[in-house]
């Protein structure tokens, strides 16, 4: 996984509530059975019209965002279908950092095992910072400090959990570290086949 | 202290808690399913990886399933390179696999049930979100994502952290023609579809107690929809009733030692809860969505919400946005809105009972001229019983179409999809833009009111009608 650690990008606009992984990634994309070359599927009913043609409006499709590495938008972010396939062509298309005022639990998860970092941030700064990317102006999160600086000098403050920024910092994959605890999770089984034997 | 059945369940499978509160979970049982998995096997296979319980973990294929004849395999080539994918890698790694012409072969949140696979006090995953089906059994049972599929193969644990409880009470007595689906999606209007984020949500009450396991897995289902990765209810004597004898459940003298286990799952009287909602079931009335979230609800007697009303600019940018996709008018009565497809079917509403209700509404009806509707049992088990009883005959001889089962038009990754435009009365999850085919208009309801709108070729109430 890639690390993340800081990055001063262009950031795209998507004022919508309750983006869904449907919208994210439609389902005539999940067949892959790769995790790559989902980017240019990524909203894909949003971003080309019946005929597979961009779609002129719609803000991933223009210049600067098409390059944009920052999402912005609603409430409830990637709520819906548990499908990784939409963090994978979200970072396939350059996104490294969604910034929301709330994400689905299962999506927000999936960020983090990609080296997306999605941020939760109040309704009225995430409001703000729409504003500064329909500017095209840059925006830089910095993970270590926890830090969205903007050129007003007032950064804003984002909260994340010690475990999740430590993982993202170091690109940790999580299963080399729990196959650390193998002996702790095999002593764990043990001590359940007795209590709860018809299990196994 | 006082635990919630949530607390018990979560506490008996901790097997390291770190100070910022970061904890590994021990997982039971693991389905997996086609589409989530390919990358996670991958990923083994990369780093030189076993799966680590094979017997704890139970595989098969459905969303890309075709639900006409399968005698010639898969048409659709990627589809096919996927089920494909899927048997090789259950073979290479010794997980138990139930192929396409395997009678068990189904919706995996049908057969783990079916198979007794699903037990109370479990904690389950999948790398699919309607996962939370399982804890109508009083299991802690959740969606994750293919990197977790991968951590659940490798490690037979997960990275979690905890998350909160929360108590949704409903109790009094539903009126005929309510259903569990008419519950759960009355709940969801509520409380929102990012209501129950960051919750395990307990069912609790009168209504859920009476309910059959098939009406609270019906509900469990949908607890995703309300933003909650796992929703549960706790297990009682119906809940043992229902797994005995199944080809997985407890045998001999397990069973008495899981069963007496299994009553020790309940919330404690005193027990805190995060947060609490009480509905009165009376009030409960059918239930038809109207836009492209599942909370956009409304009674079959209600109207498609007026945009120029709504004060909040977010709500009704959403609200515009919605009736735009749906190509509907703001006022327009429910009951005037007509249909096209109908879908029954789907891990919310494919088992057995859902078609026995189906054909209650259609026995000696014709759908309506302007009207395509099919039948998607939810698992092979499930068709059989419902042949034996003769439900296929019923909606045959109604004009239904009668399918072999999978995920189908739930989210039509197989051929089975609307067309832009289409109008479909579905009793599946989701009713968000092009989850059924691009274009396609989805109107969430039960069972009873697809089959009623199938004859009628629009909406109508049930209550009428029964």
């Amino acid at each position: 996984m890639e690390k993340f650690s800081k990055i001063k990008a262009i950031a795209a606009d998507l004022q919508i509530m309750n983006v869904d992984t449907d919208m994210i990634i439609p389902k005539q994309f999940l067949k892959t059975i790769k995790r790559t070359g989902l980017g240019s599927a990524l909203f894909y009913e949003m971003r080309y019209d019946q005929k597979g043609n961009l779609i002129k409006d719609f803000v991933l499709n223009n210049d600067p965002f098409n390059k944009a590495k920052i999402l912005i938008s609603g409430k409830n972010f990637g709520c819906g279908s548990s499908r990784e396939h939409a963090p994978w062509a979200l970072l396939d298309f350059g996104i490294r950092c969604i910034i929301a005022p709330s994400f689905a639990d299962i999506f927000y998860n999936n960020c983090f095992k990609n080296g997306i970092l999605p941020i939760i941030l109040d309704e009225n700064k995430v409001k703000e910072l729409s504003e500064i990317a329909k500017q095209k102006k840059e925006i830089e999160i910095d993970l270590v400090d926890q830090k969205i600086l903007k050129e007003d000098n007032q950064p804003f403050d984002f909260e994340i959990e010690s475990f999740k920024k430590e993982c993202l910092l170091n690109g940790y994959d999580d299963i080399a570290l729990t196959l650390k605890k193998e002996s702790k999770i095999n002593n764990f089984e043990q001590k359940r086949k007795n209590i709860t034997p018809w299990l196994y | 202290m006082s635990k919630t059945i949530y607390d018990k369940i979560l506490e008996s499978h901790l097997v390291e808690e770190q100070s910022d509160g970061t904890i590994l979970l021990y997982i039971d049982r693991h389905l997996v399913h086609e589409v989530t998995s390919p990358q996670a096997f991958e990923g083994l296979r990369m780093t030189n990886r076993k799966v680590k319980s094979p017997l704890s973990t139970l595989a098969v294929a459905d969303h890309n399933v075709p639900t006409t004849d399968r005698s010639k395999g898969i048409a659709d080539k990627e589809s096919a390179i996927q089920v494909e994918t899927l048997s090789k890698n259950c073979k290479e790694f010794g997980v138990n696999f139930f192929g396409l012409n395997d009678k068990r072969q189904g919706i995996v949140h049908v057969i783990g049930p079916e198979q007794g696979f699903t037990q109370p006090g479990m904690t389950i995953v999948c790398g699919d979100s309607h996962t939370s089906t399982h804890g109508a059994f009083g299991a802690l049972a959740f969606g994750i994502g293919t990197s977790e599929v991968e951590h659940v193969l490798a490690t037979q644990t997960l990275i979690q952290t905890k998350a909160k409880n929360f108590r949704i009470n409903v109790n009094g007595k539903l009126p005929l023609g309510v259903t569990a689906k008419d519950v759960i999606l009355t709940i969801i209007g509520k409380i929102g579809t990012a209501g129950g984020t960051g919750y395990v949500i307990e069912y609790a009450g009168d209504v859920f107690r009476n309910f059959s396991m098939e009406e609270r897995m019906t509900v469990c289902n949908m607890s995703i929809e309300a933003g909650a990765r796992a929703g549960l209810i706790a297990p009682d004597q119906k809940t043992f009733d229902y797994i005995k004898g199944r080809p997985m459940a407890p045998k001999a003298d397990k069973w008495e030692q899981a069963v007496n286990y299994w009553k020790t799952l309940f919330t404690d009287k005193d027990a805190k809860f995060d947060r609490e909602i009480h509905l009165n079931a009376n009030e409960i009335e059918p239930t038809v969505t109207w836009g492209t979230s599942p909370q956009d609800i409304s009674s079959i007697n209600g109207n498609v919400p007026d945009p120029t009303v709504e004060k909040n600019e977010d709500k009704k940018k959403s609200i515009i946005r919605s009736l735009n996709y749906m190509g509907l008018e703001p006022n327009t009565p429910i009951k005037d809105i007509k249909i096209d497809k109908v879908f029954i079917g789907s891990c919310t509403n494919g088992r057995i009972e859902d078609l026995r209700e189906v054909v209650k509404i259609v026995k000696g009806k014709k759908v309506n001229k302007n009207v395509e509707a099919i039948v998607v049992p939810g698992s092979g088990l499930v068709k059989l019983q419902a042949e034996q009883e003769g439900i296929d005959i019923i909606l045959k001889e109604a004009g239904f179409e009668w399918r072999e089962p999978g995920c189908s038009m739930c989210l039509g990754m197989n051929p089975d999809q609307l067309k832009p435009q289409e109008r479909c009365a579905s009793t599946s999850n989701r009713n968000f833009e092009g989850r059924q085919g691009r274009g396609g208009r989805t109107h969430l309801v039960s069972p009873v009111m697809a089959a009623a709108a199938a004859i009628e070729g629009k909406f109508v109430d049930i209550r009428k009608i029964i």
